[in-house]
């Protein structure tokens, strides 16, 4: 081995360098380098031309000034010159000297990229690569532009050297990775797959990595790399341990280029040759064999190597996800890992296991190693490998074994880390929902929750346990007695407070026929909690009240009274105070039918996606959460068995006011009946009806106490996937008891479809405008992600009060388009505009476009609008551009019938060719010039981008001037995408 | 892929450090005292990766020098552990044993790696 010190040694900069390191002081070190830059000045601006060793010498000390942190200005030109010499020390110098002070001045670039061209084409490998490296160090979008289009020659050119190859690949993959629109793909591509063959294994392990990312972007392209790299990973598992020599690491051949290899092959499905196929699995078991061996060393340096292998292996197999005797010895194998007594093994054996739950196929297989997880829980020394038990215990969670790792995540909770604590609540509360067979054990399962760790229990948990509770009637009963039986307990926490609240005030009913838990007891149980707690608490306690004088009008009085005081009538805190005194009143003018109406029990929440589930998505990042699909239809399917009523839903009236029945007899001497409701007047009813939900939403809802119900209808920080209609009003009440309109979705504005059709090929401007409102948008899309500015303007000089928009999507669209927003002030001053942004996630493609409705109060009328909002599937367009050539090639791939749509119409606009061009670019697509032999012709090519998959687009539009007709082809791999573009086009000339 | 290498001493000062994605200085430096910070606070029985932000960080230490390489998921957490040894043989190999004096002056604002006196342990 060389050594770098001896050879060719600069003894100035030695000397220099070991005067600073002397230097006793920061002041002596800035005069010494100010003395050497003076020194340095006047020899670069001296009459004496320098020699190579001299120059390489001084900027050689500018370099280590530089990296000193001290800032230069001169010499650039003197390292520029050192490129062309022809020594390898003073290109090296000059190479790295420009490599760390790239400066962006445009003359010296120029001389620059001049230099690495030349040594680039100089044949003389040593030359080459400091060439390569240099370009890749600088990785800028500047040298992408100049050399991503010759490096690909280089590359595959037959008479490089290998170790010109192995710069060559890496230096094009770092290129790709800052400027992928710079690294053109071409017939090189399939040369460069060849290499995957070469003799070398440091050009294999090169070409390798620039593969796989290439890969990920264009499967297509690299295809046939897959037979290739199961040919050379055979080669490698089936190889001597000495076969490799350089290549092999502690007697294991070739780990991380297998590594790389395994994948490589996990950018694809299983292979669909069977040879292939079968040579894989073949390579698979070799190595989950090698695992069972005595190990060749005892050096762990052997193992980790060898273990590095076999994670990866696993990866694949569950990548492939098909072949079950592999699924279940990859678990096993991971089992004997989750008792190693190397922490790293058993850290990445939970892991991996973590992904192997959710198939199918080793689903079982990974429940037998339960006990050892749970036990993983109790003893291990690091809190990340817990967090991985915690982990895998929520993935191979299911009905069979739903009750003991409930009740071990619970038991854990009490003296886990409290970093984990919010994220262990919420799958505690999302496994006791989805997997509750017996309701009783959700409600305990979550009281317990609030127990033990109140402190880390999100809004949402407790909301949700109020959602249920109040969907299914056999658990009502239940679920009074026992939070009853928790408030008793004499320090309980605030969030039990208030589930406690809420659902006495709903269903205290049910229990109050038990002396133990009369309507009095129940009164003054929570109310002795009544001055700890917060204030948003404390109203929901006041509701709680209100509808106790509705429910056990024998304490009226007393609950009178209680309001009355000046501790609440005068109480600092105004939405307090505007609570009790328009409670007191409500209770003593109110009739006792019109208390039964307004203060009848909550309807049925509509049901959606749980709001925990969509907080532990967050958290965690999409994708994560891999069963939500499942988890989805099973609750939906379970919990709620059926009860689809929305708050406005006139079914609503015909609720089941029966008590509970069954078993709940035992546990309560005996519920009450609910005060009777007023049913004189059908109609009546159903309109008080209608208002209830909006009443008590008015009395819950203020800026400063968000109310539990109306967050849980979807305006808190839950996706937006409810379709239904909005809660209405947040202000005036009784007006809106009455008014029947609200909560309708208004029919389509006029003109919105023309207005839609006009965003297709644009992302801004205005949507809709009338003599009241303005609405404006702006929109930015990036792959299958958007984000839309929707602006709304109040155009008159008089508040819009109540404003609520609203996004609706069909349950279809919903599962294909994930829009997320926030609810905006509901109040817009006159002259002002308030903005409301909504994220966009498209998760496949999709034919419909989601309804914007707006609703708002203007003086005393009341508006309902509704407008498409121009989110469409050519909005996840990236375009490409291809040459002629590739394009007919493509064209004539896709021609399977299902693949093409056609359209012939009418032109509704002037034919002008370059208005023609700018909607084709609009439209998103890549406008491909000279590829049609018809120059009237338009082609367009374009990738779009899903989050499942992407689909590749070719498109071709025919003028006919004569006949001012169009005829427009689209042909891509999806059928329904095919359609949904050539509509959307259509419409455009 | 491998977003970051870092050469750490214990006190917490980078020795060397090398980024394969754009990150601005003064953010590096940031993202330096986090990661170093997270990794000197773990004991021996503690593995050697860590959720950090949206990337995992494998670490490894040889006596007082802890090399910390920043990764996304794509990579091979085994694989990039045991890589940090070979990268550790190899410059042992090179360099025989990596002497100078502790430049700890000049590394503070610098990205020079300074060695350390004590060379690299034997294992």
């Amino acid at each position: 081995m060389p050594a770098v010190s001896k050879g060719d040694g600069m003894r100035g900069l030695a000397v220099f360098i070991s005067d600073i390191r002397n230097c006793k002081s920061k002041e002596a070190e800035i005069k010494r380098i100010n003395k050497e830059l003076a020194n340095i000045r006047s020899k670069f601006k001296g009459d004496k031309a320098l020699d190579g060793y001299s120059k390489k010498k001084y900027v050689c000390k500018l370099l280590f000034i530089f990296l000193l942190g001290h800032d230069i200005d001169f010499g650039h030109m003197e390292a520029v010159n050192l490129l062309s010499s022809n020594r390898y020390t003073e290109k090296q110098i000059g190479y790295l000297f420009i490599s760390v002070l790239v400066n962006s001045n445009s003359e010296l670039i120029r001389l620059i990229n001049n230099a690495i061209k030349n040594d680039l084409a100089s044949r003389n490998p040593t030359f080459m690569g400091l060439a390569l490296h240099c370009i890749a160090n600088v990785g800028s979008r500047e040298m992408a532009e100049a050399f991503a289009g010759e490096i690909p020659k280089i590359l595959v050119a037959g008479d490089t050297m290998d170790s010109v190859k192995q710069s060559a690949a890496l230096c094009l993959l770092r290129l790709y990775r800052t400027s992928p629109d710079f690294v053109p793909m071409g017939d090189w591509t399939s040369r460069v797959v060849h290499l995957l063959n070469d003799q070398h294994l440091g050009v294999v392990t090169a070409a390798t990595s620039l593969i796989t990312t290439l890969a990920q972007k264009n499967p297509e392209e690299f295809k046939t790399s897959v037979s290739l790299a199961v040919s050379r990973l055979s080669r490698i598992v089936t190889s001597a341990s000495t076969d490799l020599q350089d290549y092999t690491y502690y007697f294991v051949p070739a780990p991380w280029l297998s590594v790389k290899l395994l994948r490589l092959l996990q950018c694809y499905p299983p292979p669909e040759d069977a040879a292939v196929r079968g040579r894989l699995t073949e390579c698979l078991e070799t190595i989950l064999n090698k695992a069972q061996e005595p190990p060749k060393s005892k050096k762990v340096q052997h193992s980790n190597a060898k273990n590095a292998v076999l994670f990866e292996a696993i990866s694949l197999i569950i990548h492939h996800d098909s072949e079950p005797n592999l699924l279940v010895r990859a678990c096993n194998q991971l089992g004997q890992f989750l008792q190693h007594r190397e922490t790293n093994l058993r850290y990445l054996a939970l892991e991996s296991m973590c992904t192997l739950a959710s198939s199918e196929f080793s689903h079982e297989a990974v429940k037998t190693h339960i006990e050892t997880v749970i036990n993983a829980l109790k003893t291990e020394r690091d809190v990340s490998v817990r967090q991985r038990a915690v982990d895998l215990l929520y993935a191979m969670c299911d009905r069979s074994n739903a009750q003991q790792i409930v009740a071990e995540m619970l038991n854990y909770l009490e003296t886990a880390d409290y970093s984990i604590r919010e994220e262990i609540v919420l799958k505690v509360a999302i496994l006791a929902e989805k997997y509750a067979v017996d309701y009783t054990w959700y409600v305990d399962t979550i009281l317990n929750l609030i127990r033990i760790a109140g402190d880390y229990v999100s809004e949402e948990v407790w909301y949700r346990v109020i959602q249920i509770v109040i969907n299914r009637d056999d658990v009502q009963g239940y679920a009074a007695k026992t939070v009853f039986e928790a408030l008793q307990a004499p320090a309980c926490h605030e969030n039990l407070v208030k589930v406690g609240g809420y659902i006495l005030g709903e269903f205290g009913n049910l229990i109050a026929g038990d002396p133990r838990s009369s309507p009095l007891i129940q009164f003054n149980l929570l109310h002795s909690k009544f001055h700890l707690c917060s204030v948003p608490t404390r109203a929901l306690l006041l509701s709680t009240y209100i509808k106790f004088v509705n429910l056990f009008p024998e304490i009226k009085t007393t609950i009178q009274d209680v309001l009355r005081s000046d501790s609440q009538l005068k109480n600092a805190d105004v939405e307090l105070q505007q609570r009790a005194v328009e409670y007191l009143r409500l209770s003593t003018i109110a009739s006792t039918d019109i208390l039964a109406t307004v203060l009848e029990e909550m309807p049925p929440f509509p049901e959606r996606e749980s709001s925990i589930l969509a907080k532990l998505k967050k958290k965690k990042g999409p994708g994560t959460v891999t069963d939500l699909e499942e988890i989805k239809k099973e609750r939906n399917s379970d919990v709620n068995g059926g009860a689809e009523c929305t708050p406005v839903n006139a079914s609503t009236v015909a609720l089941p006011d029966s008590p509970p029945q069954g078993s709940l007899a035992e546990l309560v001497t005996g519920p009450r009946p609910r005060p009777s409701r007023l049913n004189s007047s059908r109609l009546a009813i159903h309109n008080l009806q209608t208002g209830v939900p909006c009443l008590f939403k008015g009395f819950f809802t203020s800026e400063s106490t968000p109310s539990p119900s109306a967050d849980l209808l979807g305006l808190g920080a839950a996706p937006l996937t409810s379709s239904a209609p909005p809660p209405s009003s947040t202000g005036s009440l009784l007006v809106d008891v009455f008014s029947d309109s609200a909560s309708v979705v208004a029919p389509l504005a006029p003109g919105s479809e023309d207005n839609f059709a006009r965003f297709v090929c644009k992302n801004n401007g205005v949507l809709f405008e009338n003599q009241l409102l303005q609405i404006g948008l702006k929109s930015e899309f990036r792959q299958n992600l958007g984000r839309m500015f929707i602006f709304y303007g109040n155009k008159t000089s008089t508040q819009f009060l109540n404003f609520t928009p609203t996004l609706i999507c069909s349950d279809e669209l919903q599962s294909s388009l994930n829009l997320q927003t926030k609810p905006v002030d509901p109040t817009v001053d006159g002259g002002a505009q308030v903005q409301q942004v909504v994220n966009i996630e498209c998760i496949s493609d999709f034919m419909e476009a989601p309804i914007l409705n707006i609703q708002f109060r203007y003086g005393g009328t009341f508006q309902n609008i509704s407008v498409k909002l121009p989110i469409t599937l050519n909005k996840f367009f990236q375009p490409t551009e291809m040459a002629s050539q590739d394009f007919f090639q493509r064209w004539k791939q896709l021609s399977n019938p299902q693949q093409e749509m056609q359209n012939i119409f009418k032109a509704k606009h002037p034919m002008d060719t370059e208005i023609t061009k700018a909607k084709i670019i609009g439209f998103g697509s890549a406008l491909l010039e000279e590829v049609d032999p018809n120059p009237a012709n338009f082609v367009g090519a374009g990738i779009i981008h899903t989050k499942t998959t992407q689909i590749g687009c070719l498109l071709r539009l025919e003028p006919n001037l004569q006949a001012q007709m169009y005829r427009l082809t689209l042909r891509t791999s999806k059928e329904t995408v095919s359609q949904r573009l050539c509509e959307l086009l259509s419409e455009q000339f | 892929m491998i977003k970051f290498f870092l050469m750490v001493n214990k006190q917490g000062q980078t020795r060397l450090s090398r980024y394969y994605e754009h990150v601005e200085i003064h953010k590096r430096t940031m993202l330096e005292a986090e990661v170093i910070k997270n990794c000197l606070s773990r004991s021996k029985e503690q593995c050697s990766f860590i959720e950090y932000k949206d990337f995992k960080l494998v670490y490894r230490q040889y006596a007082a020098l802890f090399i910390v390489v920043g990764i996304n998921e794509t990579e091979n957490e085994m694989a990039v552990y045991e890589l940090i040894h070979n990268f550790v043989e190899v410059l042992d190999r090179y360099f025989s044993r990596v002497i100078s004096s502790n430049g700890a002056r000049s590394g503070e604002s610098t990205n020079v790696p300074s060695h350390s006196e004590q060379g690299w342990t034997k294992y």
